[in-house]
């Protein structure tokens, strides 16, 4: 690294890159090197922090001031004000909102709302992605460091036990325990994978972990490879990932010639080689057996369980698979230690959870926020409110196969346990807050849509069933719908729930459920009265394809 | 729309195919070797050659557009496998694509995420410009007009992707005018 007066990052995520970020970081260099700036100030592509209100974001160190939105016309007076008088240039400044971690000390952002906490994004849009010398100075590596050559794998399996940290891709299955279950197995050749094939609608935390950290999931994978008892990891992206994809590949590269990753770590005699598998496509490849089914060159059709692939995984070797946001807590519980993760969130769900926050509220984006905060304090402080002052109507959480949420239970801390009593799921933390003109059969038609064409179309009950809800969803949203389609779906979600194969058909139903449940009247309405109370539905009296 | 749509669930759309690029067998060969070159080379060992099938097949399908026919029979040569798998692996993915497409690609997003921030009118407005229905490609060959799942671009939905340009926030009133830069 080289020693400069000031770093300019400039987001580079792709909503920012939608909203022009590359012709602002262009405009930029170009601003820089006419004031003969260039050997003073560093200007680099980052990560954004998850403010996607103020993209395409500029952010000026080492006076941490976050400029944003800002457009190609205003490089010069950017560069002109803050790099070359050295003052804040007025008016291009982002509005202040509170971050904590690692990034609280930013001067803009003091006490205006409650604390986000960051563990797993914590260096994203902070450091310099391509260059691992920016994630060794801030504490990059460490972990890995402190295990190999201070732990043994079972105390690492026992530290990620005792903090209590469950899987965060939607099941919240406990960490330690599935690791635990791989490193029980006798086998001399075990792999670990990443799954970073995030294509549950509404997701993209783990695209913003990859890209704006991808060593920490280096770092994480090589962990979790000591732990177990692996040699071999492969980290698998969809292939819709492009960006993710190449720094990735560019932060291995780097992570093997500092000897991160190769033979003999830290010279304890611990090897670990890392692949990128890029995916090409397909929901269900999210599914762990499909995954693996994906990564050996065949159809992405999940296998029947058990066994499990901790036992039976990729060739036929025990497998450990976890999710991009679980690996990312890893380095942090080791560098700390169990009691400082356990500090943060719920006695049963600790630490962090990434939410992504969409839909009709004013400020969409990302937070990191300890478990157990309530869908009301999200819309009210994080989403500042629903947008043009309409009423809250209800929330899909967790992507397509997460539940629908009335208005009712919005005061249900979310956490796993608190969830689950309340009978809806977390899912993946994707929370899509729609206001009163949503109409619940139109946003069920949509998401059985999405199952219909993401089925993979091996076994029945899955294939047919989400295609022929779908059918009598649509028929209800044309207005011919009958009162015994209700019967129907409620027989058709039992089926798809019991029979399918695998968590895509199983859970496929949920929204369909949860319409049911919480909002039979509006659905009645669309039968009996032939209205869509929330105007959304096309009520022709058609049936497409009839 | 330039061609009535059969619109009958689960049948595909009658698309009309633009006439097939003029791909030479040298071409396509030469294609799919560079791939399989640049993914490590034909080995005799089953394990890594499968590993490398997707990757490969990706490459082949960026460079040339599409796989045609030729290109299975290529890389089954080179990987030592039967062409019915090479197309039971390449039909299944979304990204991979066995018929010829239009020089441009135009996704729109039908998830969730974007529907409710006015997804429908935007898919509403790209059919009418584009003249065409989900999964056509126009006659002169120029554009191919798709319907995708998720692409992790909500927070500013609804998102329309052509080839590999993202545009968020987009409205109705954009279509025209994002469509016009392609030539």
């Amino acid at each position: 690294m080289k020693a400069v007066r000031s770093l300019v990052l400039v987001s580079n995520d792709p909503d920012s890159m939608a909203l022009g970020a590359q012709e602002v970081y262009r405009r930029i260099q170009e601003e820089v090197k006419a004031f003969g700036l260039q050997d003073e100030v560093a200007v680099t592509l980052a990560a954004d922090v998850g403010r996607h209100d103020v993209a395409p974001m500029v952010m000026v160190y080492p006076e941490a001031v976050v400029y944003g939105p800002v457009k190609p016309d205003d490089a010069r007076t950017l560069v002109e004000e803050h790099l070359y008088k050295g003052r804040v240039a007025p008016g291009l400044m982002a509005p202040a909102r509170e971050m904590t971690g690692r990034i609280a000390w930013l001067s803009a952002r003091k006490g205006t709302l409650p604390a986000e906490q960051r563990i797993v994004l914590e260096r994203a849009g902070i450091i310099d992605p391509d260059d691992i010398e920016d994630y060794i100075a801030h504490e990059g590596y460490a972990a890995l460091g402190k295990a190999l050559t201070e732990m043994k794998p079972v105390d690492v399996i026992e530290e990620i036990t005792r903090a209590g940290l469950r899987g965060r891709g939607g099941a919240g299955f406990p960490t330690g325990a599935k690791l635990k279950m791989v490193d029980r197995e006798r086998n001399p050749k075990k792999y670990v994978i990443c799954n970073a094939d995030e294509s549950e609608p509404g997701t993209f935390k783990d695209r913003l972990i990859l890209e704006g950290d991808p060593h920490s999931i280096i770092e994480a994978m090589a962990l979790a490879a000591y732990a177990v008892g692996a040699d071999e990891g492969f980290v698998y992206v969809r292939g819709e990932y492009a960006l993710a994809q190449t720094r990735l590949k560019k932060a291995i590269a780097q992570a093997k010639e500092m000897g991160f990753l190769g033979q003999d770590i830290f010279g304890s005699g611990f090897n670990f080689d890392l692949h990128i598998h890029s995916g090409a496509g397909a929901y269900v490849c999210g599914e762990e057996t499909a995954l693996i089914e994906s990564i050996e060159g065949k159809r992405g059709e999940p296998r029947p369980r058990p066994p499990y692939p901790t036992q039976v995984g990729l060739w036929g070797k025990p497998t450990l698979v976890n999710n991009v946001e679980t690996l990312a807590n890893l380095p942090p519980i080791i560098r700390n230690g169990a009691a400082w993760f356990k500090q943060f969130g719920t006695p049963n769900s600790a630490g962090t959870k990434v939410y992504t926050i969409l839909g009709n509220v004013n400020m969409t984006g990302l937070i990191e926020v300890p478990m157990g905060i309530t869908l009301r304090e999200v819309i009210s402080i994080y989403a500042k409110g629903m947008r043009d002052g309409r009423a809250f109507k209800l929330a899909q959480t967790g992507g397509s196969s997460g539940s629908i949420i009335p208005a009712v239970l919005q005061d249900t801390p979310m956490d796993f346990d608190s969830y689950a009593k309340a009978g809806v799921s977390l899912g993946s933390g994707a929370l899509l807050i729609c206001n009163e003109d949503t109409c619940v059969v139109d946003l069920a038609k949509v998401l059985m849509n999405f199952f219909k064409s993401e089925s993979c179309g091996r076994c029945g009950p899955c294939r047919i069933g989400t295609g022929r809800a779908w059918q009598i969803l649509d028929g209800i949203s044309q207005g011919v719908g009958k009162l015994s389609d209700l019967n129907d779906l409620e027989t058709l979600a039992n089926g798809l729930n019991q029979f399918s194969n695998c968590g895509l058909g199983q859970t496929a139903a949920v929204p369909i459920r949860d319409m049911l449940r919480y909002f039979r009247a509006e659905v009645e309405a669309h039968i009996k009265l032939k209205v869509c109370p929330a105007g959304a539905c096309a009520m022709s009296g058609k049936v497409r394809g009839a | 729309m330039s061609v009535k749509t059969t619109e009958v669930e689960g049948i595909e759309p009658n698309v009309v195919h633009p006439p097939r690029p003029a791909l030479s067998e040298d071409e396509v060969r030469a294609a799919v070797q560079a791939a399989v070159a640049r993914r490590g080379g034909a080995t005799s060992d089953p394990v890594h050659m499968r590993e490398e099938l997707i990757p490969i097949l990706s490459e082949v399908n960026q460079a040339l557009g599409y796989l045609p026919p030729e290109a299975f029979v290529e890389v089954g040569k080179q990987l030592r496998l039967p062409v019915s798998q090479l197309f039971s692996v390449a039909s299944f993915y979304q990204m991979l694509s066995t018929r010829p497409r239009g020089r441009h690609v135009v996704q729109f997003c039908e998830s969730a995420p974007c529907h409710v921030v006015g997804g429908r009118q935007v898919w509403t407005a790209l059919q009418e410009a584009l003249k065409l229905g989900p999964g056509e490609t126009s006659p002169d060959g120029k554009w191919t007009l798709q319907t995708t799942s998720c692409i992790g671009i909500c927070a500013v939905g609804p998102v329309v992707v052509v080839d590999a340009d993202i545009y968020g926030n987009v409205t109705p009133a954009q279509v025209t005018e994002i469509l016009a830069k392609y030539q």
